[in-house]
């Protein structure tokens, strides 16, 4: 890419030849380095789980968790660079406080979707800036709406999903996803195909140690987000650990 | 830090053509005051200078395990018994309950600031959840601030829950941001009716057991009923103790008026 990028890929502000902006593809580079993250949409559950890569075992457990509450029933997952994540969370933090201050409810997570995405796209605009290097997802559950996923690119395009995918793994997930059938799954069902499709996706030979994280929103959380919920978590990864050696031991027949 | 009170427009020190690009840091405007704070309008500004539409007394009681908060679903406007059935006790989070008197609108705004303090909290997600003695304290600072400002919220609250220990807090922070805990609080008129009558029975040596605290509770109720004006026969009680924290009711007074025929002389 880089010979057929050459002199139209040093701004966002300018398209290439064959219709392109460079920059974003680059960012788009950005989000495939990332540890993989899934959100998945259950009959009244929304469930987010990341593949977080250990870059350092000095760090702390929770460091660098990839996982945020937006609000009391809104989670964002990102893949991409961490750094773009913490201000694009306080960001969709501000547009959804403000929404509350000014009609006293929880903003529509399509609202919501609506406001993050136009700023994300806002970054692809102009020279001076780059494109946020980010793939976020976007889950809520409420009483009215039911569970609720979306899916923003760093082009600031966004679409609703049933299940969504980003980072290394993108391609290996939705193949994965694709076998089961999300939208009537209860919460425990769901809960363990987030652990199951992460651990499956992991590649061992490449990235040695991962932590697995997990947002969850649904009925049965009362309609509150939780990340990593000591409850829920430990069913996804020992689903999770139960696949993997499964098809660990699939491999060595 | 997280500052959740405004959104900040869609594309901020963006370039204008022919200009040069603006960083984030240091190019930003000093955060500005509401204008109606700092602006004296083309006559001068007037602050409000009394509540409006009013919630009479709250009472809260502490005991052993917990706190009991309790007021009644009057909101007066003036004399007129205005709004019924509105409920004056709040729960705000696992650990804190609040008990709002005064005028209504600075009680439901000072509300909002502190839900959306509360969705902060969670956004953290660090597990720490705010405890009363905290809020009471921020309350203070808001409330003492604004009276620095001579813009009062007219409001006398009562802030009351457990700490993460499960130790009982009970305190009261009004207009001017002045505080303080104690095992009995009361605003409004049950500050003369109703504190009293906890204090008598507070025995010496221990703290109130929950039987009692709701014995005295509706006694209270009861007596700011027959006594005060601006009030109802009905009211809710919040009760927050380590392991519950939700509002109750609402109750009824138990009234009884056959001693009035006997009343004679007025």
């Amino acid at each position: 890419m880089s010979t057929i990028g050459t002199g139209y890929d040093l701004s966002a502000s300018q398209f290439s030849p064959d219709g392109r902006v460079f920059q974003i593809d680059y960012a788009s580079k950005a989000v495939e380095r990332s540890g993989t993250v899934i959100g998945i949409r259950g009959k009244d559950c929304v469930v987010l789980a990341v593949e977080k890569i250990v870059a350092d075992q000095l760090y702390e457990p929770d460091a660098a968790s990839r996982i945020f509450t937006i609000e009391r029933n809104i989670g964002m997952a990102i893949a991409g660079l961490m750094a773009d994540g913490n201000f694009v969370a306080d960001i969709a933090r501000q547009e959804a406080a403000n929404f509350r201050q000014q009609f006293e409810r929880t903003i529509p997570l399509k609202h919501l979707c609506e406001r993050v995405s136009g700023y994300l796209h806002a970054y692809t605009l102009y020279s001076a800036v780059r494109p946020f290097g980010l793939s976020v997802i976007l889950a809520s559950w409420d009483e009215v709406d039911g569970p609720q996923l979306y899916k923003i690119e760093p082009s600031g395009n966004s679409f609703g999903y049933y299940a969504c995918a980003s980072g290394k793994a993108k391609q290996q997930a939705k193949t994965e996803m694709e076998k089961f059938k999300f939208t009537d799954m209860s919460t425990e069902e769901l809960v363990k195909s987030g652990g199951k499709i992460i651990y499956q996706v992991h590649d061992e030979l490449k990235d040695k140690d991962f932590r697995f994280e997990m947002g969850i929103v649904g009925k049965e959380t009362d309609g509150i987000h939780l990340i990593n919920s000591a409850e829920w978590i430990q069913k996804a990864i020992e689903a999770g650990e139960a696949a993997k050696n499964a098809d660990d031991s699939e491999n060595e027949i | 830090m997280m500052n959740n009170s405004c959104a900040q427009p869609m594309w901020l020190n963006g370039p204008s053509p022919g200009q040069f690009y603006n960083f984030m840091g240091g190019n930003n405007a000093p955060a500005q005051l509401p204008r109606e704070l700092t602006t004296a309008g083309p006559y001068g500004t007037k602050h409000s200078t009394a509540a409006i539409t009013t919630g009479s007394s709250v009472l809260g009681i502490r005991f052993d395990k917990g706190v009991l908060v309790a007021a009644d679903t009057l909101v007066s406007y003036g004399s007129l018994a205005r709004y019924q059935n509105i409920e004056r006790v709040f729960q705000i989070n696992n650990k804190i309950l609040l008990g709002g008197g005064g005028d209504f609108a600075d009680i439901q705004s000072i509300k909002r600031s502190i839900d959306q303090k509360m969705i902060e909290d969670q956004c953290c997600n660090d597990g720490v959840v705010m405890k009363p003695a905290e809020l009471s304290s921020w309350l203070t600072r808001v409330l003492y601030n604004r009276r620095c400002r001579m813009n009062p919220l007219y409001i006398d609250v009562v802030v009351g829950g457990v700490d993460e220990a499960g130790k009982p807090f009970l305190g009261n922070v009004d207009l001017r941001g002045r505080a303080y805990d104690d095992y009995v609080v009361a605003t409004g008129f049950g500050r003369h009716l109703a504190l009293p009558l906890v204090r008598e029975r507070k025995p010496k040596d221990r703290e109130f057991t929950f039987e009692e605290a709701t014995k005295l509770i509706r006694e209270s109720m009861k007596v700011l009923y027959y006594r005060d004006t601006r009030s109802l026969p009905q009211y809710t009680v919040g009760i927050c103790t380590a392991n519950d924290c939700s509002i109750k009711g609402p109750f009824k007074v138990e009234e009884n008026w056959t001693f009035a025929e006997g009343v004679t002389g007025y």
